[in-house]
């Protein structure tokens, strides 16, 4: 207090060297290896630039197996939203086709992700069951890419979602390997690991995920875990809850309703 | 690989890939070079075990190779880390795990686990050790090889008794203080997979303790084809009681290798975890031939049955008699197909663990380039390398016993 005081006696330009000196002593302990994750150097929770507060917020996703048709929207959406890759083998969201037929025999596809829908499959009669389940980064609570990332480029923020520093990533893709969701990838041009990221420069405008948005059957539902006015917040009071992968303690924040057992 | 090149190579991946893999598995990250890591640091692990069974458990048999491999695992410990870096995305970034290590992440551990292990138990280990020598040697030596032995003392050029007594005390201390280190290097190396609970390949508490056997077992065989090598090199005769000796201690090692693969196996056959399905599929048809031929049967099975019949494992004779001559091509023969073995075994583990879905619900294809930064002449340089590097460390600091000085030599001046 006492220095504050004496701060404002000075004058301006002093006041200003007097802060960008504490800033640089503020961002040289950062960089001290030694004091990460001891310090808390920052009051976390306080409002950012654009007035938004990630504090308040715990994001999730809900999907309803049941309401998916397969027409791969959603996956266009993604790519278009987030500049991924065209081609088939990078995804941050994708749909599987199930067809169960009988106990010990699942066929699954997923041709291209399910972007552009999926061809028609002869039923011989022996398919039991058939459902689409979209796919995407689980956002868990207990994440084993943030766990095992050696340099702390993939963190959780405060709102609950799963980011990755591409200035920071070394590719390693040790992230990739401990992903037990195949939910994540290496970028071919940035050569760094890239996942879903909720669509997060849209949701903190408000503004729902793109593939949320596209949805024509409103079987993804985008919205805050703890609020009871969302609409993640009804998904959860109508529906059966099942996460993937339960067992493997990653706690996903990507919940499912109607899943079935072959889907892993 | 340039980004077109990427796609074509994943599109030939996904004509061979057998049910179904989810869209982001079609490209196989952690290829050749990420072999060639566990396989050199097993190799440095191994040799300085051997190495300690000299210093610290007193094997006086073992005394021709114990300079030797200090260095050579000196020699390859310089190139292990080389294959990690080549792999990564932003090599330039790599700093940053010494930096701004993650500290709850297994491999951020990496950076500190190999400073200390190559500065402060390699490195300080082989000055103590040569230390008197390189005084003597800079006395006798003209030229610019009296300034390099002289600049390695470090000016610390009192060879008296006394100092020359504390160098021993000092190595021993590290020596001891080495031999945990050791089994941190490589159990660490074994606990970065063994701990990907994604994985129901790699996930087991085992693999640690797998790695590091088959270290002692890869650097004691290598150590058998280096000496030999060696012997063959400068026309000497080979000592067959440390041939003999390298000969039992690789059994043992063996043996305990052997177990705990099987213990491995039939724990997760027993237990037919949901995975179980998959691993089958995986053994009987993309690992055949790298696990059950090469890995088990080449590379325990034939070596073990050798080594019980042919060479003194268990009493004072062989079980079958058979001349030196005979028995030397054996153990070369028995040496060369365990580090086949090993480097399987290191193939099964990284390529093989990412051969099937974590959909367990279908198999792919590791397609191996030739050229390119992770293709198999890389592969095969990194190999080769620290051999090279070896022959230069000999040349610097000979590790023969006919070139060590003794203290008599040093008090007649």
């Amino acid at each position: 207090m006492v220095q504050e005081t004496r701060s404002e006696k000075r004058s301006a330009t002093e006041k200003g060297k007097s802060q960008d000196r504490r800033t640089f002593l503020k961002q040289c302990l950062r960089g001290s290896p030694l004091l990460l994750g001891i310090l808390p150097l920052e009051a976390k929770g306080a409002e950012e630039e654009d007035g938004y507060r990630p504090k308040e917020h715990l994001y999730g996703m809900g999907i309803d197996v049941d309401k998916c048709i397969g027409c791969g929207r959603c996956v266009d959406a993604c790519k278009n939203e987030n500049d991924v890759p065209r081609e088939p083998f990078f995804f941050r969201t994708w749909v599987e086709r199930y067809a169960v037929r009988g106990e010990d025999e699942v066929r699954i596809d997923s041709p291209n992700g399910g972007i552009d829908g999926f061809p028609l499959q002869a039923d011989d009669g022996e398919v039991q069951r058939t459902f689409f389940v979209p796919k995407l980064c689980n956002h868990c609570s207990n994440a084993p890419c943030v766990q095992v990332c050696p340099v702390g480029a993939t963190f959780t923020t405060e709102d609950g979602v799963v980011l990755v520093d591409p200035d920071y990533c070394i590719g390693c893709r040790y992230c990739i390997q401990a992903c037990p969701y195949g939910a994540r990838f290496l970028h071919p041009e940035t050569r760094t690991a890239e996942k879903c990221t909720f669509c997060y420069h849209r949701v903190r405008r408000d503004l729902q995920p793109a593939c949320v948005e596209v949805c024509p059957t409103k079987a993804r539902v985008f919205g805050d875990t703890r609020q009871r006015s969302s609409p993640l917040a009804r998904f959860f009071r109508f529906n059966k809850i099942q996460m993937l992968k339960a067992h493997l303690n990653t706690e996903p924040k990507v919940f499912y309703a109607a899943l079935d057992a072959a889907v892993g | 690989m340039e980004s077109a090149d990427l796609y074509a190579h994943l599109h030939l991946v996904l004509k061979q890939v057998t049910g179904y893999i989810y869209p982001n598995e079609a490209e196989l990250h952690w290829g050749l070079l990420v072999v060639v890591y566990p396989y050199l640091t097993g190799l440095v692990a191994g040799a300085f075990i051997l190495a300690s069974l000299e210093r610290v458990f007193n094997v006086k048999a073992l005394e021709p190779t114990y300079r030797l491999s200090l260095l050579t695992a000196l020699a390859f410990m310089i190139v292990a880390p080389v294959p990690l870096l080549a792999h990564l995305g932003h090599p330039e970034r790599a700093f940053e795990i010494f930096l701004t290590p993650h500290l709850q992440s297994a491999m951020a551990m990496f950076g500190f686990v190999y400073a200390w292990y190559l500065g402060v138990v390699l490195l300080l280990e082989i000055w103590f050790d040569y230390r008197k020598d390189m005084v003597v040697w800079a006395g006798q030596e003209r030229g610019w090889r009296r300034w390099l032995h002289l600049a390695l003392t470090l000016g610390a050029t009192d060879v008296s008794e006394k100092s020359v007594d504390l160098d021993h005390k000092i190595g021993k201390t590290i020596t001891i203080i080495g031999i945990p280190s050791a089994f941190l290097l490589h159990g660490y190396v074994g606990f970065i997979f063994g701990s990907v609970k994604a994985n129901p390949w790699w996930s087991s508490v085992l693999i640690p303790v797998v790695f590091l056997f088959s270290a002692i077992v890869s650097g004691i065989a290598l150590m058998v084809i280096i000496y030999m090598l060696s012997c063959m090199l400068r026309w000497k005769k080979v000592d067959m009681n440390c041939l003999d000796t390298l000969a039992t201690y690789l059994f043992y090692a063996l043996v305990i290798d052997f177990s705990l693969e099987m213990l491995d196996f039939i724990h997760r056959l027993y237990e037919a975890e949901e995975s179980i399905k998959i691993l089958s599929q995986l053994i009987s048809s993309k690992l055949f031939i790298s696990l059950v031929i090469l890995q088990l049967f080449m590379g325990t099975v034939v070596p073990l049955v050798s080594l019980v019949l042919f060479s003194p494992v268990l009493h004072d004779r062989a079980l079958v008699q058979i001349p030196d001559e005979l028995r030397r091509m054996m153990y070369w023969g028995v040496a060369i197909l365990i580090q086949l073995g090993i480097f399987s075994t290191r193939w099964n583990v990284v390529v093989g663990g990412q051969l099937f879905s974590k959909s367990l619900r279908g198999l792919t294809v590791y397609k191996m380039e030739l050229l390119g930064l992770e293709g198999l002449l890389m592969g095969g340089f990194l190999l080769v390398l620290p051999l090279f590097i070896l022959a230069l460390l000999i040349w610097i600091l000979p590790p023969w016993s006919d070139k060590e000085v003794s203290m008599q030599e040093v008090t007649q001046g």
